[in-house]
Order: C-alpha cells, then structure tokens, then sequence
C-alpha cells in the first residue's frame, strides 16, 4: 500500500497534497499496490470525491479530542500529527508515505522519520520504486537535483511544491472508504502546539499573491531608492521585493524577500530592478509567468532568465514607466 | 543559560552552479564558502540569548577540515567555544549527521538548555536533522522559528505563515530551528575576530555511516532554451515597456 498525507489546516487542504498524491499514484502503478490517504480532522465529502479520481481506495481520517477541543479541526501539533501517519505505518505496513514538501508537510514527515528511525528523502520531484527506492530530489531550493537512494521499510518522501502537474486518473475512479479513528496520544506529542495565532493585515496585496511583483536588488543603492519601485507597483497594484542582499542590508524588511530563503513568488510579471540574479534569488522567482529586467549590465546572470529587458539605469527608468503609465492613463 | 547552535558549511553560491567532473559536489574552486543562510541566524540568536540571560553559547559543526572557518566565524560575534565534529569530505546522510550530532553532544557534558539549528540546510535542505536529535534527547522541538524569547523555563516561539503568526510554547530544554530573518546577523569586529582565533575548538572525527539516503550524483536542471528580448535601452525604453504591460494585460 502506498499512503498520502492530506494536509489540511482548520479545514481548508493545501493544493499541494495532490501533487504528493500524483507521485504517490505512479508509484502504486509501478509496484501494482493500492493507493491510501490520510488526512488529520474531517474530511469533507468534496474532498472525499476528489480523491475518487485519483484513484485512492481509502482514506483514514484520523482525530483527538486533546486538540480538537469539540470541533472536528484538530489543532496543529507536529508529533501528534505524525502520531497519526505513525499508527497507519505500524497497522498497515506501507511501502511508501509520501505528503507535500509544504513548511507542515516536511515538518510532520519529518516528525515521523524521528518517531520511526526510518530515512526520509524531502523534496522530490521524481521516483522508482524498487527494493530501494532512486528518488530525484531538489537541492538548493531546486537550482540543483541530487539523485539518491532511498532505502527503509516504509519509504519516507516529500515531493517539492510546484514541481509536479496534478493529473487524475478517473480513468480508475472509485469509492473510496473512509477509516476514521482517535490517535492515541502521549503527552509528549501533544507538548508542541499552536497555542495562538495572531492575525496581521497590512491591507496591501501580499509577495506570494500579487500579479505584478517590482523587485530591487543591491542596483537601488539604499532603502530610499525603493521609493520609485514603490510608486511602480502602486500603479500595477502590485507588491514590491528584494534580493538577499538587500534584506541583509537592511534596506527591505526580510518579509520582503525574494529567494530561497525568503517568499516564492508567482506574478504574471516580475520587474527585477538591479538585481544581478544570483541563483538563491532565481528559486524564489521562478514561479513568475513573465521576467523584465532592468539592469545596467547586459551580462548579469539576470539576463539569462529574464524574458524581456531593459539596458539602463533604474533610477531612470522606473520612473520614466511610471510617467509614461500616467500619462497614457490621462 | 547554555545554548548549542549546529551549523553547516556551504558554498556561497553566485549566478551558476557547476559541478565536479564525478557529479558528487558542486565545484567550489571559483566560490567561498559560508554558514548557510538559516543557521547563520541561529548564531546571530543564540549570541543574543546569552547577551539577554547570560550562560554561554558553544557553536557545532560536522564537516571538512575547513570548516573551522565557520566556527571561527561564529566565535567572533560572540559564540565562546566550538565542537567540530571531522569529515573526509565524504557527505553524512541526515540520519549519520543526526548521530554524530548526538555521540557528540552526550560526550560534551554540557546541559544545553536550547539546542538552535537552521530550518533546513542551504544545499541538503533534509528538514529533518534538528527534529531527529530532538527525538533522540526527548526534547520538545519547534521548527521554522522567526521570534524567538525566553522566559524563565519557558520558550515561546513564533512561526510566519501567510497572513500572520503561529505561536509556540515549550519548556526548556528544547530544539528550536529558525529561518532566515528572525535576526539580521552582526558582522564581526577586528577584536572579535582575533579573540576568536584563541577560542577553543574541540575536535573528533565520527564515523560515516549509511544512513539509509545516499547519494547516487548531483545534476544541474535542465536549461530551457531562452531567448530575451531588448526593449530598448535607458528611460527612453519606458513606452515599449507599457507595450508590454498592455499586452499582457497589467494595466
């Protein structure tokens, strides 16, 4: 059997479960095995459904009084969680437990390789099953692949976000069952846990959302110089970012970063304005559908990803677009 | 209070990556090397702690003879002692790190109260070290920690997710690992770099082991035919740009 975890919090599933349970389906196609999944709180009859068109035969909704407090939300606790995925893999022995290389997914498989002494290989984009498993897998935010070999009993794999298209099969849709069951809980899973969260809205379009993104990088010369690139996202309604640098540099704030370390983002249009384009940034703009550069140097490593691009000097060109958008606005 | 920050040494990384003929490394020649991103924090923080409560910050890592520059590092902004922990170069797997980390920690002595490590590693991204050796002790562990503070017993630590904050409480000792921007590191000064240089390492060489992950050869992504396109050059490239924005209907 193979397993997929199915992240939801307070309900609402992250998207990025079906890419893990589009690898885990060729991975049951492979090996010939059914295809399981769990989810930790309710599962709402939609979610159910959907998971009829890949192909998974039962899905285990597993729960806890300790954090549910009466609703059918269970609070996030990482071990207990784990717990969960645990009590599967000691029940029902499957070859394999994949979930999303989300913060949680890795978090919790992370939590489960620590619980099972099991290896866990994070981040894959591809597999081949086999008494080991030979996993692709990303290394430096995915501006590098590392081939491996994933031994272990029960194989544990994330599978980076964004890197797989989701497919369905319902070619092989089904009904599938549904296992509810109560976690058995030690103290010890339940002593890391959200204890509150704090709401914070800045009322602006956030990084990872925006459909234009005007980033700037070490070319702005200082946390002033933000200000046109400030007035160019206004215009777009869009948001605006920086480079390492410039966080590091304590011109943005880091929220603001754009890179592996920092926000993905995934505009229709990302400016870069004077940002070299050293490959920790690139990860977290590869998602941008479109590049425009703007940059003094017409072989800054930027130029080789950027679709479109201006030779010249930020500082005089971002206004000049601002101007020329005003203008034809009236 | 005592604090253990686990680091790791990473190629600085530019605009492109190559490797090695064999594939097993990227090829460092033309690169420095540094503390990777999320664990230079960790130091940054565990040198705040011990500004803000007192006790001592000792800095781990495991890897190649020259990663006593790190540790060097990590000394001049503060970090009082260093545990190196030896490697032919040859990669350590999560789980061999994890016991490495460990044997050493057991044979230090020392009751760390907080054991800080980086979310993930800039070039293994494993996610999983820090979790492990928290099992391995019975400690609580928080991970991808971006505030952190200490309060008697207790640590309470805040996680950033989209539209706000999650919060955290556990008691010490306890495994944090921190991302990136929960600090912005100091540089060191001249007298904190020589007075590092007299800092103590103490250094072992553990023993490699199959972990059950192993690495078969790295690969560069494939590059995707690419071509750019000029709009022109200076501010007089502006109407084109709004062309632009026009066609791919932004305004």
């Amino acid at each position: 059997m193979i397993l997929t975890y199915i992240e939801q919090d307070r309900e609402k599933v992250n998207e990025a479960s079906f890419e893990a349970l589009t690898l885990a389906r060729q991975l049951a196609e492979q090996t010939n095995a059914p295809l399981h999944a769990i989810t930790i709180g309710s599962a709402a009859d939609e979610l159910v459904e959907r998971l009829g068109a890949f192909g998974v035969r039962t899905l285990h909704v597993a729960s806890s009084e300790a954090l549910s407090a009466g609703n059918t939300a269970v609070e996030y606790a990482p071990a207990a969680y784990a717990q969960s995925i645990v009590e599967i893999i000691h029940a029902q022995k499957p070859a394999a437990v994949l979930a999303a290389g989300s913060e949680r997914g890795n978090e919790i498989m992370a939590h489960v390789a620590a619980k099972t002494n099991l290896p866990m290989a994070a981040n894959c984009i591809e597999v081949q099953a086999g008494d080991a498993y030979i996993v692709t897998r990303q290394r430096w935010g995915g501006s590098l692949f590392e081939q491996a070999k994933l031994k272990g009993a029960t194989k544990l794999l994330t599978v980076a976000p964004n890197s797989i298209p989701v497919v369905t099969n319902s070619f092989v849709a089904q009904t599938v069952g549904t296992n509810k069951f109560v976690t058995t809980l030690s103290e010890n899973d339940l002593r890391t846990r959200i204890i509150s969260r704090v709401e914070t809205s800045s009322g602006k379009v956030s990084l990872g959302e925006a459909r234009v993104v005007v980033g700037g990088g070490r070319g702005v010369g200082s946390a002033e110089g933000f200000k046109i690139l400030e007035e160019l996202a206004d215009l777009l309604g869009g948001a605006v970012g920086g480079s390492r640098v410039v966080t590091g540099l304590g011109w943005r704030p880091h929220a603001d970063q754009i890179g592996q370390t920092g926000n993905r983002i995934q505009p229709e249009l990302y400016i870069s304005c004077g940002v070299s384009g050293a490959i920790q940034h690139l990860v977290g703009a590869k998602g941008a559908k479109h590049i425009l550069a703007i940059n003094t140097d017409p072989d800054a490593s930027i130029m080789y990803k950027a679709d479109y691009a201006v030779i010249g000097d930020l500082h005089q060109v971002v206004p000049a677009i601002s101007a020329e958008m005003r203008k034809r606005r009236g | 209070m005592n604090i253990l920050v686990c680091i790791k040494r990473v190629p600085a990384t530019g605009g492109k990556i190559t490797l090695t003929p064999d594939a097993q490394e990227i090829d460092a020649r033309m690169l420095g090397f540094t503390i990777s991103p999320h664990e230079e924090c960790a130091v940054e923080e565990a040198v705040r702690l011990v500004e803000k409560h007192g006790g001592a910050a000792t800095v781990l890592t495991l890897g190649p003879n020259g990663a006593t520059e790190q540790l060097r590092d990590a000394m001049s902004i503060g970090v009082e002692r260093a545990i190196h922990l030896e490697t032919d170069g040859r990669e350590f797997d999560p789980i061999a790190t994890t016991n490495a980390i460990v044997n050493a920690i057991r044979g230090d002595g020392t009751n760390y109260d907080v054991l800080l490590f980086g979310n993930e590693a800039a070039d293994t991204g494993d996610f999983q070290v820090g979790v492990r050796v928290a099992y391995a002790f019975g400690y609580p562990c928080v991970t991808g920690i971006k505030e952190l503070a200490v309060n008697g017993n207790k640590v309470t630590a805040k996680r950033e997710v989209p539209g706000g904050w999650e919060i955290f409480e556990v008691l010490m000792p306890a495994v944090i690992t921190v991302k990136e921007g929960i600090n912005l590191p100091r540089y060191p000064s001249l007298p904190g770099r020589l007075k590092a240089k007299k800092k103590p390492i103490a250094t072992s060489q553990p023993a490699w082991q199959d972990g059950g992950l192993e690495k078969i050869k790295l690969m560069t992504p494939p590059e995707e035919a690419h071509q750019v396109e000029i709009l022109g050059k200076g501010a007089e490239a502006a109407p084109k740009v709004v062309d632009l924005l026009e066609r791919l209907g932004l305004l």
